[in-house]
Formats: C-alpha cells, structure tokens, sequence
C-alpha cells in the first residue's frame, strides 16, 4: 500500500511573475522517505503543494502512482504545519473528518478511529475540543486525520516547524515508528537538517530563486532509527554533511549574479 | 460572586438615587401630564398590567416573527453568496443600500402595500434586521482559511460539504453577533411598525400603537409604562440572544473560554 511520485520539468511562476520553481524533476519510489530540505523562498511548499494537486505546475507534469495528482487525492494525505484542526469538533470528530466526508458507515468509522487515537496516544482525550489540547497534541491529532484515510502517501509541510524541540523529537520518533509499520511513501518539508536527516532515506536540498534541485544526499544511516541515534558519530556527521551543502547553497544564493 | 454582589448593589443604588430625584422633582411642582412622577407610573402598570402585558406580547410576537425570518432567509441569501462569487459583487451592494434606508420612511409603504396587521409589522422588523445577518454571515463563510479548504479538498469534499461542514460552522459566531445586532433593533422595527399600523379595536394594539394613542390621550404615566415595557422586550430579546449564543458557541469557541480574565 504505497505508490510513486514522478515530477518532471517541473516550474511554477507565480501571477505576480515570480518565479518560484524552476525545471525540478525528481521521482520518490515506492515506501520512499524523502525530505525537501531548503532555506525560505525556494519554494519547497509550493512544490510538495503541487504533488497535492493544491496548485498546478507552469510547466512540467507531475504524476502519483500513474495518474495527474488531481485524481489521485484517496492515495495521498496532506499534513499541515498548522494542525487544521476545526474548533467545532471534538478530538475523535476531526480524526473522523475524512472518513466522514468520504461516507464511510459510523460503525466503521468509529473503529478506525479509535484505532488511530490508540496510535498516537490520545485515547483518553477523545472528548477533547482543540483549544483545550497543546501544540503537540493538537499535531498528533493532525496526524492520526490523515492516517485514518489509510494513505499509500503522506505529505507533510513543515508539520513540526512551530513545536518546541522536544516535542519535535517525539513526534518525529512517532512518524518514523508509524512509517515503520505501514511503509507509506513520504514527502516531507522541513528547514529543520538534524530533522532530515534523522527521518529520511534521501534529502533534496533545494537552492533558491528561483527553486531548483542543488543537491541529492542518499541518507546511509541504519534502520530502525532509535532516539539516541541522535547521539551518534555517524549522525553528526551526516548532519555537518547536509549542513555543508546547505551552507553552500545559501551562500550561493547570496552572492550577487554576474 | 463578591465582587458580582457590589457590583449588582452598586447599580441599585445609582437607579435609587435617580428615581429619588424623580420623584422629588414631581414633588416639587413639575406637572403630572409633562413628567408623571415614578410612584405614578408604578401604580398605572400595576392599574393596567393585562393591557400592557397584551401590548407586550403583540409586539414580541411581530418582533420575534420579523427576527426569525431575517435569520432564515439572511443565512439562505449569505449562503448563496457564499458559493457564488458573481452574485455576490452583484448584489451585496444593496444590502449595504437597504441598511441605510430610514426605516421610519418605508414602513408607512410597507403597511399601503401589505396591509395592516402581524404580518406587515413582522416585515418592517424583517426588514430593518436582514442586513446585518446577511453581512456578518457572509463575512464568516468567505473568511475560511485556505488551509481548511485545501484539507476538505485532499478529502474529496463536495461543494455541499464544504458549505455545510466547513464555511457554515466556521461562520455560526459571525451569524450570532449578527443576530445579537439584530435582535436589539427587531423590537425597534415593530414598535415602528406599530406606529402606523392603528389597529382593528380602539385603544389596543402593540406597544407602538399604544405609545401613539396613549400620547394622543396626554396619558403620559401610561407613556412612560409603555417605554418601560419596550425597553424590558428589548433587554429579554437580548438575553435570549445572549444565551442561545453561549449554548451554541461555548463549547469550542475561542470567546467563551473560561481561562480568559475578564
């Protein structure tokens, strides 16, 4: 249960002429976990926005699990760096929300949910309205929405940005223990390297203006990824690799063109 | 709860004081027929209480009709303009047009072309509080976040969908503070209503036709009984408002939480 992501020539110019991506191609294979690691304005959203089908490409084709992004909508889910949770409903009635909208009987509704709060440890807080849950509870809950709807992809935009850093931590722990047991294709948007790196099989680090693909960095670090790899050798070093590159790029970008 | 006390107690004693300045000031030489003093307008609405309670309840009725088919045919409209955009740049200009139409002016049409009774006076309030649901609504159901929209869209939302489960609980708070406005200028509309409605029995009719024929008597204790019974179905249309708000909102809604000082 899990599908491929082709992109190819891939640029998108915005109305007001700017342009925000230029000629990207890339291909995320089957169970594939990569990250789009890149500094602001080289328009990693509005790529992963364009696999979504949320906007469309100036130029290129995208194309998930064979089809145009627009009709593979039931293969893929969205995760928001804002949780996007509806003030009006209940923990359980926006982890429904999918299901609900897609038709699905309560019955089995009511079990999938339920299997999703036992995921993500929320079980007891089910009755919960969303202000009355923290930052990273309120991701959680984000989180279990999309899996519900049992996505072969995940895409996440920068879903951990605004968390403190432990809260960040366990809930990357999460993602990859979830990514472990259902082997879903992920994209995922982050500045956040330590963060790429302790997720991801591949980072493409993006250059900016316009957005354009500087850097593919196969990821060797061992699976299964237990918290204190964070600790390793093996890890910093991946890390300062990765930053190095990403330092190139941004002091690339700053320099004036000739 | 103390501090609700003396505030509750603070107040009463403001009213004693101005209603001891009445009182004296009637004392004192004013004329009842210019200033009845306030024992005499207490004794006329214990004296007439079924007339003026009858008054009352005409009035509500009209005010309530006129306010409920505001709500319903404001929020059918702002949900029309809400799914289509070229209808709204049409016409929402003119609902900003029919709130600043004098209401005092068009309810003697109102009551030419509709005839006397209920119904023409529940239209005038209809019509003075349709705006502000149709322009509070409306704002509430165009104002959702992209983000919710682009989530209900990755879910395969049809258009119903997101109106109903989306941009129309998003708007219930906006709907409400319209309704609140509303509801405080409904009375209003039918007390106007009333003034040139008359009425099929002399001496009987909601508050504003009684307010007309009481003044036309010189009954001004009755006058005065009159306003205090309108201000009373003023403030009970606001607390019900209030309160049917609270029930629908304080749940979820970020103005009732409990943890906000006041």
């Amino acid at each position: 249960m899990s599908a491929d992501i082709v992109i190819e020539h891939v640029s998108k110019q915005f109305r007001g002429g700017a342009l925000a991506l230029a000629d990207i191609s890339l291909q995320v294979g089957d169970g594939d976990f990569v990250s789009l690691l890149g500094p602001s304005g080289c328009g990693k959203s509005t790529l992963l926005k364009i696999v979504a089908g949320l906007t469309a490409p100036s130029a290129g084709t995208v194309a998930v699990d064979g089809i145009s992004p627009a009709n593979a909508r039931q293969l893929m889910s969205f995760i928001f760096q804002d949780p996007t949770l509806l003030p009006w409903r209940t923990v359980e009635e926006n982890v429904g929300l999918g299901l609900e909208l897609s038709g699905t009987a309560a019955g089995v509704r009511q079990a999938k949910v339920d299997e999703m709060l036992e995921l993500v440890g929320l079980s007891a807080a089910r009755q919960l309205y969303p202000r009355q849950l923290s930052g990273g509870m309120k991701m959680r809950v984000s989180i279990a929405r999309a899996l519900a709807s049992r996505p072969s992809i995940l895409l996440l935009d920068e879903p951990f940005a605004a968390l403190d850093e432990m809260t960040r931590d366990r809930l990357n722990d999460e993602l990859l223990r979830l990514y472990a047991e259902r082997q879903q294709t992920v994209l995922f948007v982050t500045h956040s390297v330590a963060e790429a790196v302790y997720l991801s099989r591949r980072i493409v680090i993006l250059a900016p203006h316009p957005g354009r693909v500087a850097h593919i960095v196969d990821n060797h670090l061992p699976w299964p990824r237990p918290a204190d790899l964070r600790l390793s050798a093996a890890f910093e070093t991946q890390v300062a690799c990765v930053s190095r590159l990403l330092r190139g790029v941004q002091a690339a970008a700053a320099e004036p063109s000739v | 709860m103390n501090r609700h006390l003396s505030f509750a107690l603070q107040s009463l004693l403001v009213l004693g004081v101005l209603l001891t300045i009445w009182q004296s000031a009637v004392w004192m030489g004013v004329p009842h027929y210019m200033l009845p003093a306030p024992l005499a307008v207490a004794s006329v609405v214990v004296e007439r209480f079924p007339a003026l309670v009858r008054s009352l309840w005409l009035t509500a009725e009209a005010a309530a009709l006129g306010l409920l088919g505001s709500i319903v045919v404001g929020v059918a409209i702002a949900l029309a303009f809400a799914q289509w955009r070229a209808l709204r740049r049409l016409l929402f200009p003119y609902t900003i047009l029919l709130q600043t139409v004098p209401i005092v002016a068009i309810a003697p049409l109102i009551l030419m072309w509709a005839g006397n009774g209920l119904f023409s006076v529940a239209l005038v309030a209809f019509i003075i509080c349709l705006p502000p649901i149709i322009a509070n609504t409306t704002q509430g159901l165009i104002s959702v976040e992209e983000n919710f929209l682009h989530l209900f869209l990755m879910h395969e939302a049809t258009p119903a969908q997101v109106l109903f489960q989306l941009r129309l609980p998003h708007a219930l708070p906006n709907l409400f503070t319209g309704i609140r406005i509303a509801a405080g200028i409904a009375v209003i509309g039918a007390i106007t209503g009333e003034l040139f409605a008359g009425s099929s029995r002399v001496g009987e009719g909601g508050l504003g036709y009684s307010i007309l024929y009481a003044s036309g008597q010189l009954e001004t204790d009755y006058l005065f009984a009159l306003v205090l019974a309108a201000t009373v179905l003023g403030f009970a249309f606001f607390f019900v408002t209030m309160f049917l708000e609270w029930y629908f909102l304080h749940h979820w809604h970020e103005s009732n939480r409990p943890d906000l000082p006041d």
